[in-house]
């Protein structure tokens, strides 16, 4: 048609080339557009993404500390084994999720399939134990006892085991030196969990994925310097894992080695005269329930009394801890948490609470003092209190006469305290107090350090209770629903019970506040308690925090970071209430409740402080509460369900202090024979090369030091008396206290 | 022909006649098209770079010298500069009446590779392999013949005066040159390069005036036969996991989503300045497959940062812009519709490139014009910027 001259070109031409123009630049601005997205708006995270990429970790993991007895013995440490592990990411790439391949294995290791094939599920909230909490990247361990045989079984026929590996690995040990086992308080290690890791991720002791960590006890409360640093080496790699970039190493930091004030051979004693004690008490008929004693549990505490360092802690029932060691096996964690083993993972020296019965009466006697009641005042220990119809009686309805407070004591006379108890409950306006109540019996437990945790340097510590108004008015809330439910006036006793408490369960009656002053009712302590307070009756009134950790030494030994002991409270008496106390306590030893377990004792050379209690517990037999001291040391046992407190108890404490201080059963002292005359002073030396100066201990400290002190020759007659301890007659003497009730059948007791 | 006369200065005249007739008012060198030359010498030798830095630690493929890759490509942009003097030299006029024979050996050589003397890289079989190390790619030439074929064809009738636009018979002619040749890529099969081709074939027909039927005609065609490869189930799996990928790239980040991830890792990672050349984290540890070739976009994302990036997408605008003022302003439909040719090509071909590398378009292997490392490609290119020259130097510089 028309063509323009100058270029020959038609209309639409022209306007189709400036359209493909307009096209093209517009793609191009496209790209741009994209480019400035991807650099600019999103550049950073692509930016982490990359570094991501090329950088590889090798983590060298740290080696853990060792916890270490006072004088250097290892009570956890680390040895080689060889581990089986599977590598999950791999097994699973199989068609059979690795099937084949477990049950192969679990041929060459001698396990059964179905046991290989638990180990390596993943745990969730339906799977049981054993399952991996660790993370699925990780090569779960199979075993970690497999034998060389076995090892090279597995590695000389790598292509029939793809993805399992065999390889030498340190895992951690629990020694057990001397057959101690302190299980409880060295705790157990168990894999990192993902939530873990995440909470840990920006803290300055990061987890790594194959981390192991401290889940109770000392294991968990020192985990931070026993865990150390795992060194990590970063290289860049290219994408097929080859290293093209200078490598950033950060040296791993072994963990350091933890000093406890335990003494490895006194724990063992500790151990093996609990467990003697216990089964003891087992063959004992109780007579209020005419069946044997159960004795279904018991710890026992033995104390620096004068810096509250732990030298031993025993818990009963207890386990092996190496159970734990490379993931628990369905049928042990079946066993350490079930119902019928009564749970032996408990540490019941500080999470066991139970009513402390008439150990508990030094703290009555220094609200009695504290209250204005003078300790060398005449009060009447009648065979029985009577207070608005109902009768509170003495043990065994004993009638000691008129006698001052330290003979109170001495003979646990529930009658003084029921009357000085009563007569402040009257003081303080009796069930309606006008005014702000005195509480002095109260007031006294606060102050012992009772109802709060010690601050022992072990997880999860109980508090106990001190049953004061604040705690029945927060009970009675929380419980008067069901109790105005089921009480009836005329029912049974617990119906009876529980109508008086829907009643007037808020407010402090009488009966509370007499049972409380015997350490009886609602009051509950745990052993460590009562430890920290007769060592402080022995220290002259400091109630030290427990520890029993007492140095983190690092793994060259070079730096010594000692824990002291902390103080976290005074008593409440003043100096001379102290020693007239503590002329009681001894008293309680001589030729009180304690005495016919002394006998023999070297009363002279080492003074000998004791206080029995027996505590009822509703629905159950006794408890046995022993509390004793000496200049160096406070032993505080208890067995549940195990009788009285010296006749159950009695015998095993007396036992340690034997092997403490080498005496023998004639009352003789051989320091050559003495564990631990004097409390362990000075630290263990680790040298440079992590190596650690200790003591060898013998096969069994315990049977040894038995057989020493029945070994010396006997002396005539069973009361061997060269060392001029007193002893009082078995018969009426031993006198545990415990709370009467009118009705109740009369519990007569004879220990010989 | 005056101007391919007169680039032959040299030898005879007098030395400084010689000079001052080069740049004398009217001269070649003043009607040449810089700004082309300029942006194609640039992208050329930056490909020289990103190409010398994604190869120089892959030994397993520059056979131990790290050079290989970077001299090679220099001696291929020397080759194609060479060829764009030719080219120059001929004319795109003189090449007009070579059309039938540079047509029949293109073809000749596509159905050489369909012969067991083809060999497959990265599932295109389309390269032929020659000795000392060479290999051949003859699609790339292929594109060039195309344009020039379609476009003697289609204005054969129009600049001879005899009619305004192509008539159906022409553009149906037209079509036929440019199918047999796409057919028999799609077998080889190099889907990518069939794509650039439908995108060459678009231009052509918009610039030759054709009528909108035939245009809209051949996109409803193109769609059509994308149902129908997608039906048929013509691709082979690995195409269709491209594009699932493109689709979502998450899908099989170890797999088929590998390059995609990597690639946009690589550039993302750069930001606006880059981490340097030779810093390139990605880059260094090979992270992005074909780097060297259709990836090395990735290269310049990373270690130049945006400011690298946009200068490639900006050397190729002005490359494009000059190339569209180019078909625009010469007086014959026939330079006008190569020059357009050549603009569709290029700009599909950048488009789906840096695209692919950024995220934006499915992966194909389409190598970046002048940056990208390979031969047959390089040669291409320059034959196309020749043309693109020769067609600016033989319009009449004022009316």
């Amino acid at each position: 048609m028309t063509n323009i001259p100058e270029t020959g070109r038609t209309p639409r031409v022209q306007i189709r080339l400036v359209m493909i123009q307009i096209l093209v630049l517009s793609l191009l601005g496209t790209l741009g557009g994209r480019l400035w997205y991807l650099q600019i708006r999103e550049g950073e995270a692509y930016a982490k993404e990359a570094s991501g990429n090329h950088v590889q970790q090798v983590v060298d993991p740290a080696p853990r500390g060792s916890i270490l007895d006072a004088r250097g013995v290892a009570l956890a440490d680390n040895e080689t084994r060889l581990v089986v592990s599977a590598s999950r990411t791999e097994l699973l790439k199989m068609k059979d999720d690795g099937k084949a391949v477990l049950t192969k294995l679990a041929g060459v290791l001698g396990m059964k399939p179905k046991e290989v094939m638990e180990k390596v599920r993943l745990c969730d909230a339906e799977t049981p134990q054993p399952c991996w909490n660790g993370s699925p990247y990780q090569p779960i361990p199979i075993t970690d006892e497999a034998t060389a045989k076995q090892a090279l079984q597995i590695r000389e026929r790598a292509e029939d085991f793809p993805g399992i590996t065999a390889e030498p690995q340190a895992v951690r040990r629990y020694a057990g030196p001397g057959g101690s086992n302190t299980a409880q308080v060295l705790g157990y290690l168990s894999p990192v969990t993902d939530e873990e890791i995440t909470k840990a991720q920006d803290t300055d002791s990061p987890y790594l994925r194959s981390d192991q960590v401290g889940r109770s006890g000392l294991e968990r409360q020192y985990d931070k310097a026993l865990r150390g640093k795992a060194g990590v080496t970063r290289y860049e790699v290219d994408n097929l894992g080859r290293v093209i970039g200078e490598a950033e190493a950060d040296p791993a930091q072994p963990g350091a080695n933890l000093v406890t004030s335990i003494d490895a051979r006194v724990q063992r004693v500790a151990e093996y005269e609990l467990n003697e004690a216990m089964k003891e008490a087992r063959k004992q008929w109780d007579r209020n329930t005419q069946e044997q004693y159960k004795a279904d549990a018991g710890a026992v505490v033995v104390m620096e009394a004068k810096t509250g360092r732990v030298v031993a802690m025993a818990s009963n029932p207890s386990y092996d801890p190496n159970a734990w060691v490379g993931g628990i096996s369905a049928k042990d964690y079946k066993k350490l948490t079930g119902k019928s083993s009564n749970y032996p993972l408990l540490n019941r020296a500080i999470q066991g609470q139970a009513a402390p019965g008439s150990i508990f009466k030094v703290v009555s006697t220094a609200a009695a003092v504290q209250a204005g009641y003078d300790f060398d005042g005449r009060y009447n220990c009648s065979s029985a209190y009577s207070v608005g119809g109902q009768t509170f009686k003495n043990f065994e309805s004993q009638n000691h006469g008129m006698i001052n407070l330290g003979r109170a004591l001495e003979v646990s006379c529930d009658t003084v305290y029921y009357s000085l108890a009563h007569n402040e409950w009257k003081k303080d306006g009796g069930i309606n107090p006008k005014g702000k109540p005195k509480d002095y019996f109260y007031k006294a437990a606060h102050q012992f350090g009772l109802g709060k945790e010690t601050g022992i340097d072990l997880p999860n510590e109980v508090t106990g209770r001190v049953p004061d108004r604040q705690w029945k008015q927060n009970y009675w809330k929380a419980n008067k629903d069901a109790w105005c439910k089921t009480g009836k006036k005329d029912g049974d006793y617990v119906e009876q019970i529980a109508y008086e408490n829907c009643l007037e369960g808020n407010k402090m009656r009488a009966g509370d506040e007499i049972n409380y002053s015997i350490g009886q009712g609602d009051t509950l302590v745990t052993p460590i308690q009562m430890a920290t307070i007769y060592a402080a009756i022995s220290n002259g009134g400091t109630l030290y925090n427990p520890t029993v950790g007492k140095a983190i030494i690092s793994a060259d030994g070079k730096q010594v970071t000692e824990i002291k002991p902390k103080a976290h409270g005074k008593l409440p008496v003043s100096k001379q209430t102290l020693a007239q106390m503590d002329d009681a306590l001894e008293g309680v030893a001589t030729r009180g409740t304690a005495a016919w377990r002394f006998g023999g004792w070297p009363q002279d050379k080492i003074p000998m402080h004791a206080k029995t209690g027996t505590a009822e517990v509703y629905g159950k037999q006794t408890t046995s509460w022993f509390a004793t001291y000496t200049k160096d040391y406070a032993i505080v046992m208890t067995i549940s369900q195990g009788g009285t407190g010296s006749g159950a108890s009695g015998p095993a404490v007396r036992n340690i202090y034997d092997a403490l201080y080498g005496v023998s059963d004639d009352g003789t002292i051989n320091k050559k024979n003495a564990l631990l005359y004097q409390p362990q002073k000075k630290l263990p030396k680790i040298q440079a090369d992590g190596s650690i100066d200790s003591p060898k201990v013998g096969k069994d400290p315990a049977k040894k030091q038995r057989a020493l002190q029945e070994g010396t020759p006997e002396n005539n007659g069973a009361d061997g008396t060269q060392q001029g301890a007193t002893v009082g007659t078995p018969t009426n003497e031993n006198r545990d206290t415990r709370r009467r009730r009118q009705g109740r059948r009369r519990r007569p007791r004879r220990l010989t | 022909m005056t101007g391919a006369n007169s680039f032959q200065v040299s030898g005879y005249g007098p030395e400084r006649a010689g000079w001052t007739r080069l740049f004398a008012r009217d001269s070649l060198a003043r009607r040449l098209d810089w700004p082309i030359l300029t942006a194609a010498l640039a992208l050329s030798l930056i490909g020289s770079v990103l190409v010398f830095s994604a190869t120089r630690n892959r030994t397993e493929i520059n056979q131990g010298d790290q050079y290989y890759f970077l001299l090679r490509h220099l001696l291929n942009t020397g080759i194609g500069f060479a060829l764009m003097v030719g080219t120059i030299w001929l004319g795109h006029r003189t090449l007009r009446t070579a059309v039938p024979i540079l047509y029949g050996v293109s073809v000749f050589l596509i159905l050489l590779v369909l012969t067991p003397l083809g060999s497959t890289i990265n599932g295109a079989h389309s390269w032929i392999k020659l000795p000392g190390g060479f290999s051949l790619q003859p699609s790339e030439f292929v594109k060039v013949t195309i344009i020039l074929g379609m476009a003697m064809l289609l204005a054969a009738r129009v600049d001879a005066g005899d009619k305004p636009y192509p008539d159906h018979r022409t553009v149906l002619q037209a079509l036929g040159l440019a199918a047999v040749p796409m057919l028999i890529v799609l077998l080889m099969p190099d889907l990518g390069s069939v794509m650039v081709m439908v995108v060459i074939v678009l231009g052509v027909l918009l610039a030759s005036g054709a009528s909108n039927r035939w245009v809209l005609g051949l996109l409803s065609a193109g769609a059509i036969g994308g149902i129908a490869v997608w039906q048929l189930q013509i691709l082979d799996e690995y195409q269709i996991a491209r594009f699932a990928a493109f689709a979502n790239p998450e899908l099989d980040p170890a797999g088929v989503g590998y390059n995609t991830n990597q690639a946009r890792i690589a550039i993302g990672s750069g930001g606006l300045t880059g981490a340097g050349l030779f810093h390139g984290s990605q880059t260094t540890g090979q992270f992005v497959p074909e780097q060297q070739t259709d990836f090395v976009f990735t290269v310049a994302g990373e270690e130049l940062g945006f400011v690298g990036g946009g200068l490639i997408i900006f050397l190729l605008g002005i490359l494009l812009w000059r190339a569209c003022r180019i078909a625009r302003e010469t007086t014959e439909l026939y330079g006008t519709i190569v020059a357009a040719g050549i603009v569709a090509w290029f700009a599909f071909q950048a488009f789906e490139n840096i695209g692919m590398t950024l995220g934006i378009m499915p992966v194909t292997g389409l190598p970046l014009p002048f940056v990208s490392y390979g031969g047959s490609s390089m040669f291409a290119v320059w034959v196309a910027v020749g043309l693109l020259q020769s067609i600016r130097v033989q319009r009449p510089m004022s009316a």
